[in-house]
């Protein structure tokens, strides 16, 4: 089954009295369950492909499918209540809600979607158990560090059960350890729960966990790399 | 709306939450709220309490919140037009409530002399029974005795008048009027007492005489010249005066306070225009300090309402959860400037001194001492417009929140 499926979209930003290119005829297709990287130097598009993904941003022409769903065809709130119910996002930076603690960040999804209280804790403490926070779930983000505030991110991305998760740079800003520990629970997840996820990035430590690799460069794919193997069979690659 | 339920908890945890990030300056701006919500109520309140006290005392004046009179009376208060006293079905409506206290009185100009000087008066042949029960106060009484009876022989008058006629208790003056043929009917009447009012021209003008004495010497029998009444409060008259306007009868003209002055009325209209306005223009002065504060709790959250935003929270509910930031705020000024101003408002009931100003508001019919008056009515007004205003203002920061592109929030350093 086709995850996500993206044909020839086309996206330009306007900088000053530049136009420039984000989106350059991007037509892919990724697998349920699948373990994607999208790497490429900064502006390259990867970012700009994963937020059309995700329906945060809208492409000037081109289709998009998540799961049965035509993204460029949907609403402000339609695509609020898709990314509310299907998709797991994990950001570079500044993931958190500074104002609640972790449980409360990794319930703030499921109080929207308007699951009971104690069914939403329950899940929210076993989550933190899961990313190894078990210990932290009253911390504010400013009390945690970088790499546990990317894991109470990763809790809060599949705690309502997305199929989808997209992650944008998520070890940007983490120390190789954190890193390394942050990919290796994505690799779990994906392997476990067969999510599907799609990480932007042009850290190489992500890279070299990644099966299917697709480059862009100028906002195009360059090049799109299966390698055998699930995620986590791939012994991390020297960068 | 029902959209919105599940995310109410969290919309308010956030909005809470938020608020107290920058605590001074939500301390700042809630400070402000209360001292402006605690300013419109007070200044309602001695607004209330002048004009009530300028009715009042206008009341006092005619006296009696409801008057019945002979049709002509009004255009001439002569003993001529005078009407029977109080009988049979109007009797029965005046012992009942919603009337407290009614009293039957002569009531015609007359000259007054001393051995010195005369002047114009307003002569009142009263019972002092009925007129105690009219809110008559006998402890007004400086020298001398109030009127023991309808037949007492003596005359109480005020005391700026006894300083005019340079006159005094004991002394004898004349009083002179009309009886109903138009014949001089006048009287040499003993000073038994002196009273003081709230204002001067009531001294000056009101004098009293026994009811029946009065009666026999403008030769009437049991005629009086108006039938003056009164209820628990003069601001509900409206709802109980046409009861008694039935029982009089259409020969006979029954009016309400508002009809027989509608100066007192037009101040009270007055009064509730200025409430509205004063408020309004307060708290339009505190809502640029409010719409300051969210637009700057905005501006400082501006990727945290990107990330909610990529989280799947609708613009709608970004758009609420500010506004709720906006009620809290308010909410609590609301609370906390009407308990500031019960606190501070309601030992002042007592009354105010006055006295430095008094003869300037003498002309206004108001007394010496002012008596605030906190009413629920006016805290309602605040509170609503306080709540209207303050939404209204808050629109635009929570609208402009609502708008983020989740991308560019996100992106913003």
């Amino acid at each position: 089954m086709t995850a996500i499926r993206c044909s020839q979209l086309n996206k330009t930003f306007t900088q000053g009295d530049q136009i420039i290119c984000g989106l350059d005829d991007v037509s892919i297709d990724i697998e349920e369950g699948s373990f994607v990287c999208l790497s490429g130097p900064s502006g390259s598009g990867k970012t700009t492909l994963l937020n059309a993904m995700g329906g945060l941003d809208k492409p000037d022409s081109g289709e998009i499918q998540v799961g049965d769903k035509r993204v460029d065809l949907l609403g402000k709130s339609d695509l609020a209540d898709m990314r509310l119910h299907s998709i797991g996002f994990v950001f570079q930076a500044y993931n958190l809600i500074p104002v609640l603690t972790a449980r409360e960040n990794i319930e703030f999804v499921m109080q929207i979607q308007g699951v009971p209280t104690a069914q939403r804790r329950d899940k929210a403490i076993a989550m933190l158990e899961e990313v190894g926070l078990a210990d932290h779930e009253d911390r504010l983000p400013s009390q945690l560090s970088g790499g546990q505030q990317q894991r109470v991110a990763v809790a809060r991305a599949i705690v309502s059960g997305p199929t989808l998760v997209l992650a944008d740079e998520p070890t940007a800003n983490l120390d190789s350890t954190s890193a390394t520990q942050l990919i290796e629970l994505f690799v779990a997840l994906n392997r476990e729960r067969g999510i599907t996820f799609v990480i932007a990035t042009h850290d190489t430590r992500v890279m070299a966990y990644c099966p299917r690799l697709i480059r862009m460069e100028d906002g195009k794919i360059i090049s799109d790399e299966e390698r055998t193997g699930k995620s986590g069979e791939l012994q991390p690659q020297p960068s | 709306m029902a959209d919105y339920q599940p995310a109410a908890g969290i919309l308010f945890t956030l909005a809470w939450r938020n608020l107290w990030r920058n605590h001074r300056r939500t301390l700042i701006m809630l400070i402000a709220i209360v001292i402006g919500v605690w300013a419109m109520i007070l200044f309602s309140s001695l607004m209330a309490g002048m004009v009530d006290e300028m009715v009042r005392g206008g009341l006092r004046t005619l006296p009696g919140e409801v008057q019945i009179h002979h049709p002509d009376y009004r255009d001439d208060p002569s003993i001529a037009n005078s009407i029977d006293a109080p009988q049979g079905a109007l009797l029965e409506r005046l012992n009942n409530p919603p009337v407290t206290g009614w009293a039957a009185r002569i009531k015609v100009p007359a000259m007054i002399s001393s051995e010195r000087a005369n002047r114009g008066i307003q002569l009142l042949g009263v019972d002092p029974a009925q007129e105690v029960s009219l809110g008559f106060d006998p402890t007004n009484i400086v020298e001398g005795r109030f009127l023991e009876g309808p037949d007492d022989k003596g005359l109480v008058i005020g005391r700026k008048l006894a300083e005019r006629l340079e006159t005094r208790l004991g002394k004898r003056v004349v009083i002179m009027s009309q009886d109903p043929d138009n014949n001089v009917a006048d009287r040499g009447i003993r000073v038994v007492g002196i009273y003081q009012a709230r204002l001067q021209a009531t001294e000056e003008l009101n004098v009293y005489g026994g009811l029946e004495t009065l009666q026999k010497m403008l030769n009437v029998d049991n005629q009086v010249s108006e039938i003056a009444i009164t209820g628990d409060d003069f601001r509900q008259v409206a709802s109980w005066w046409p009861q008694i306007q039935q029982a009089t009868g259409p020969e006979l003209e029954t009016v309400p306070w508002m009809e027989l002055d509608g100066y007192l009325e037009s101040m009270m209209k007055m009064q509730t225009s200025f409430n509205v306005i004063i408020t309004v223009v307060i708290f339009l002065t505190l809502s640029f300090g409010l719409v300051n504060t969210l637009v700057m709790a905005v501006f400082e959250r501006v990727r945290e309402i990107g990330l909610m935003m990529a989280l799947g929270m609708r613009p709608g509910w970004i758009m609420y959860q500010v506004l709720l930031e906006s009620i809290i705020l308010l909410g609590l000024g609301l609370l906390l400037g009407n308990l500031l101003a019960v606190a501070t408002i309601l030992p002042l009931e007592d009354g105010i001194d006055i006295s430095a100003l008094a003869k300037g508001l003498e002309m206004a019919g108001m007394g010496s001492t002012l008596y605030p008056s906190l009413r629920l009515s006016d805290m309602v007004l605040s509170t609503v417009v306080v709540l209207v205003l303050g939404l209204l203002a808050s629109l635009l920061p929570a609208w402009r929140a609502s708008r983020y592109n989740p991308i560019q929030a996100l992106a913003r350093t």
